[in-house]
């Protein structure tokens, strides 16, 4: 095994163990750190797979964002932290049905495209700036229409969580 | 040859030994002496009152939101700001632009007051003349701020 593949089944473990206990775990605070390891390890996956500004990004805005907004979230609720999550097994049948297909589907992509995926090269090339010329050329209007939609997302977001007086 | 993530891994492998190291030592050397009232919270010598846990402000999600808003914009600088040199003036118009239009849902948080820290006003008690104190109770947030 070489030093990638040790590395790779590292961040691997991260990942899974994490998310294992982000779905288990009866503390919600404990979930939502643990969401933390499983943000951070899918980061590492990312950046074996020679996706450096996706791997910096996932950190930037899932990290270093959206889990503190989560955090927020659990501590803004009240009540949280004594209640019993209710992890019963219900709709077994409709569950089974529903995971069967998307676990079917899922290996058949899998299978039927795994042949034409090589490993990523090993030369590292950073991507940041062939996306960089991407968004200001090519992809210039995607570009600017997110400013809106990222205009949109805080003007909306702000207008519903303010406290209303 | 090491990458440039190569070196980061580098430096988590060493803080995770260092931090594993610190604790393993200090199990190894200290002491082990448990009693019930070094589990208890600290609350400055006081005899702690109430749950730990208390409900936070919700102007601290308010602030989150915009900040998350805004790291998104910041991940959209950086692709810019290593080719912007090259390609020029066209470039910087373009993120001018885009800077411009989240600058409008910035004056809009601003205006709103979404960005003001409203200071809480606890309410003090106070000694009147023949009254005695008066006695107010602060709701948990206000103890809280």
């Amino acid at each position: 095994m070489e030093l990638f593949d040790v590395v790779f089944y590292v961040f691997a473990f991260i990942t899974v163990v994490s998310a294992f206990i982000v779905v288990f775990s009866r503390n919600i605070i404990y979930a939502a750190f643990s969401l933390l390891f499983t943000f951070f390890g899918v980061a590492g996956l990312y950046v074996l797979l020679n996706a450096d500004f996706l791997a910096v990004t996932q950190i930037l805005i899932y990290v270093g964002g959206i889990l503190v907004l989560l955090l927020f979230g659990v501590m803004l609720t009240s009540n949280v932290i004594n209640v019993d999550i209710k992890t019963g097994t219900i709709q077994t049948v409709p569950a089974l049905v529903l995971v069967a297909i998307v676990a079917g589907s899922l290996s058949g992509l899998f299978y039927s495209t795994w042949k034409d995926v090589s490993a990523p090269e090993t030369s590292v090339v950073t991507t940041t700036p062939a996306l960089g010329k991407m968004l200001m050329t090519t992809y210039l209007l995607p570009f600017e229409i997110a400013s809106v939609v990222l205009l949109v997302a805080l003007i909306g977001a702000t207008f519903i969580a303010r406290r209303s007086t | 040859m090491l990458t440039e993530f190569g070196r980061i891994l580098l430096f988590l492998i060493v803080g995770v030994i260092f931090v594993a190291g610190g604790m393993v030592t200090s199990r190894l050397l200290r002491p082990s002496r448990p009693y019930p009232s070094k589990l208890s919270t600290y609350e400055c010598g006081e005899t702690p009152i109430g749950d730990t846990r208390i409900r936070f402000n919700i102007r601290f999600y308010v602030v989150a939101l915009i900040f998350l808003i805004f790291d998104v914009e910041v991940v959209f600088l950086f692709p810019w700001a290593t080719v912007f040199e090259e390609l020029g003036w066209f470039a910087f118009i373009e993120m001018m632009v885009f800077l411009t239009i989240l600058l409008v849902g910035y004056a809009y948080v601003w205006r709103k007051g979404d960005l003001d820290w409203d200071k809480p006003s606890p309410k003090i008690p106070r000694y009147e003349m023949g009254v005695g104190v008066k006695e107010v109770d602060l709701t948990e947030e206000e103890v809280a701020v």
